[in-house]
């Protein structure tokens, strides 16, 4: 799945089929046979660091081991009955959902607007990149860091300018109903740079006549935009929404370090909630209970994203 | 990448001449000729530059300010007392950047080595090789990438602790090997290398091997590249599972080790700012310096670390 690169992108297909694997003959078929001696070191990394933990998750989820060592009894389904009238899995579960929501639709619409801004061909190219990029190659300690800083409720950089403007100052990062925003506002700044290159690698391969012909008819700029590109770029905005609805469910990094879940429990996304189960309340199988939980949310929305598009595609 | 070799000036001039007409001309493509998108889209292009520059300026000069002119109102982006290396100073006498800066760095590289060595002979064999179990294997290697690799901290934690591994090198660097992505993406780029070279290989008698090391992997220098940096950056960036991995400071990588322990210090803005410019600095090294490399990297895989 995750058919990750865009179709600019793609190596040119040669006439041969991919799968020609099959055509080791003569004094090679017995080569052929060696296939597993390139595949050993995959095969052990992937068993002992995906497939086994996967099991022994599952496995996990089903006793009531802890990260002491302690317990390790096999208690059934109690872990996921107990997981499904968990206030706290459907209120991280909530919260992760809203922040997937309030960062996929800036993080596509932002980067297509720079995108064909900085396609147009304006002056100061390398200036734009820059700005628009950079950030996407910070760690999350000099995001959070700088972040929390101009968020600062006294001498923040924000409050400052509000103040500045004669408006009252925000609980940025300390009111229950500000803080998530705080963070999707964050993490745009952060990982919008992304999504921009692959736009504006879409963007190369539009071909000029296009916009010709549109010109010719009589569209203006605005019409050129809404009838040639963004239709053009219809494939990679797929690709950029199965990625971002992807990693925004996974969020946790930022969210840890710049407010550990708080105020309350009103920014903890289902993935810091299995973080604080398994490593601070040592209930490792409970927290593989809802890892899994988590999982199946995952796989869902990835098939059901993949089979709109592919239906979509087909239509 | 060749050594360029020296063009004359005018030759140089001549082909800048030539990138400025072509921006001309797609300007005109784009936004017509008319004067107000062309106005519209620079003002629009100038703020939000200056969105996405301003948090990055304002830290970078504050990390060269006194912590009292960090908190003195009304802010101002020169301090009053003058700027100073104060911050930056203290940061290296206390040792710990330096290491954790050269942890990160092992990681990384250890990270990018390791899995594409593991990753491009699995990724050939199954695009060149027959045998049983390999529509399978592609499945499920397709499969797992929808796997989110936190979602396995608790099982891989308890391995560790099983192991013996934690607070190793071992752990910290052995789950991040797991990119199916890489082995897919490179999967798909030696599909397209045209079988005819195969073939010329095979009749001069070439094992798989040397098919392998002598014609596919010179022709796949782009994308190992693109893939190289991919992993580099991710791997770079990791935090969750470092931060789970070390609990010893002196096994950190940077992006663990300098939250950690600043969060123990309150609130010292400057320092913070200073610690947090030293963490971006390599990275922004290697952005400036292969910035090519790195824009063709993220647009031919397709991928985003976080």
């Amino acid at each position: 799945m995750s058919a990750p690169a865009t179709a600019a992108a793609r190596p040119a297909s040669p006439e041969s089929p991919p799968c020609a694997a099959g055509g080791a003959r003569g004094p090679l078929r017995r080569a052929a046979d060696s296939g597993w001696a390139f595949l050993v070191p995959f095969v052990a990394v992937y068993a002992a660091f995906l497939v086994w933990p996967l099991l022994n998750g599952l496995w996990m989820s089903f006793t009531d081991s802890t990260l002491n060592g302690g317990g390790g009894d096999f208690v059934g389904v109690a872990n996921y009955a107990e997981a499904l009238g968990d206030p706290l899995v459907w209120k991280t579960l909530g919260n992760t959902a809203f922040f997937t929501l309030i960062t996929t639709v800036p993080l596509v619409l932002v980067a297509l607007a720079m995108a064909v801004l900085v396609h147009a061909g304006l002056p100061g190219q390398w200036l734009w990149r820059l700005s628009f990029f950079l950030p996407f190659l910070l760690p999350v300690a000099t995001v959070a860091l700088v972040w929390k800083y101009l968020y600062v409720g006294d001498f923040g950089l924000l409050n400052q300018a509000l103040g500045a403007l004669g408006s009252e100052g925000l609980g940025w990062l300390t009111d229950e109903n500000v803080a998530m925003w705080s963070i999707a506002a964050t993490t745009v700044w952060w990982t919008v740079g992304f999504n921009f290159l692959l736009y504006l690698a879409a963007l190369q391969s539009i071909p000029d006549h296009l916009y010709e012909a549109a010109t010719l008819d009589g569209a203006g700029a605005w019409a050129r935009l809404r009838f040639v590109t963004v239709p053009q770029l219809r494939n990679t905005t797929g690709v950029v929404l199965l990625l971002q609805v992807l990693a925004s469910l996974k969020v946790f990094d930022q969210i840890y370090l710049l407010t550990m879940g708080g105020p309350g429990d009103s920014t903890r996304s289902l993935l810091l909630y299995v973080y604080d189960v398994g490593f601070t309340g040592y209930r490792f199988g409970y927290s593989a209970a809802v890892s899994y939980i988590f999982l199946a949310i995952v796989v869902a929305v990835a098939v059901a994203q993949l089979w709109f598009a592919s239906s979509r595609r087909r239509a | 990448m060749s050594v360029q070799t020296i063009t004359p000036l005018s030759e140089r001039r001549s082909a800048r001449a030539d990138r400025a007409r072509e921006r001309a001309r797609q300007r005109t493509l784009i936004l017509g000729g008319g004067k107000l998108p062309r106005v519209a889209a620079m003002s629009a292009l100038v703020v939000m530059a200056a969105v996405w520059l301003v948090p990055m300026l304002w830290a970078l000069a504050t990390s060269f300010k006194t912590e009292q002119d960090a908190v003195s109102l009304p802010l101002s982006l020169v301090p009053e007392s003058g700027f100073t290396l104060e911050q930056y100073r203290s940061l290296f006498a206390a040792g710990d950047v330096q290491l954790w800066m050269f942890n990160s760095l092992l990681v990384a590289v250890l990270v990018t080595v390791f899995t594409l060595a593991v990753s491009a002979p699995a990724a050939f064999a199954m695009s060149r090789m027959a045998f049983r179990g390999r529509a399978a294997l592609i499945a499920l290697t397709v499969a797992a990438i929808v796997v989110p690799p936190q979602l396995l901290i608790v099982p891989l934690f308890e391995q560790m602790v099983a192991m013996n591994l934690v607070d190793t090198y071992a752990a910290v660097i052995l789950p991040q090997l797991v990119m199916p992505i890489i082995v897919f993406i490179l999967k798909r780029f030696f599909d397209a290398v045209p079988r005819e070279l195969d073939d010329a290989a095979r009749i001069d008698g070439a094992s798989y091997w040397r098919l392998f090391a002598t014609v596919i992997l010179p022709l796949s220098r782009p994308i190992l590249a693109a893939a190289s940096i991919f992993v580099f950056i991710t791997a770079w960036n990791n935090y969750l599972w470092p931060f789970i991995a070390t609990t010893d400071p002196a096994l950190m990588t940077l992006p663990v080790g300098i939250p950690n322990v600043l969060n123990s210090y309150g609130s010292f803005y400057a320092a913070q700012m200073a610690s947090s410019m030293v963490a971006a600095a390599p990275m922004v090294a290697v952005f400036l310096l292969f910035q090519r490399h790195i824009v063709r990297s993220v647009a031919t895989t397709g991928l985003g670390g976080q």
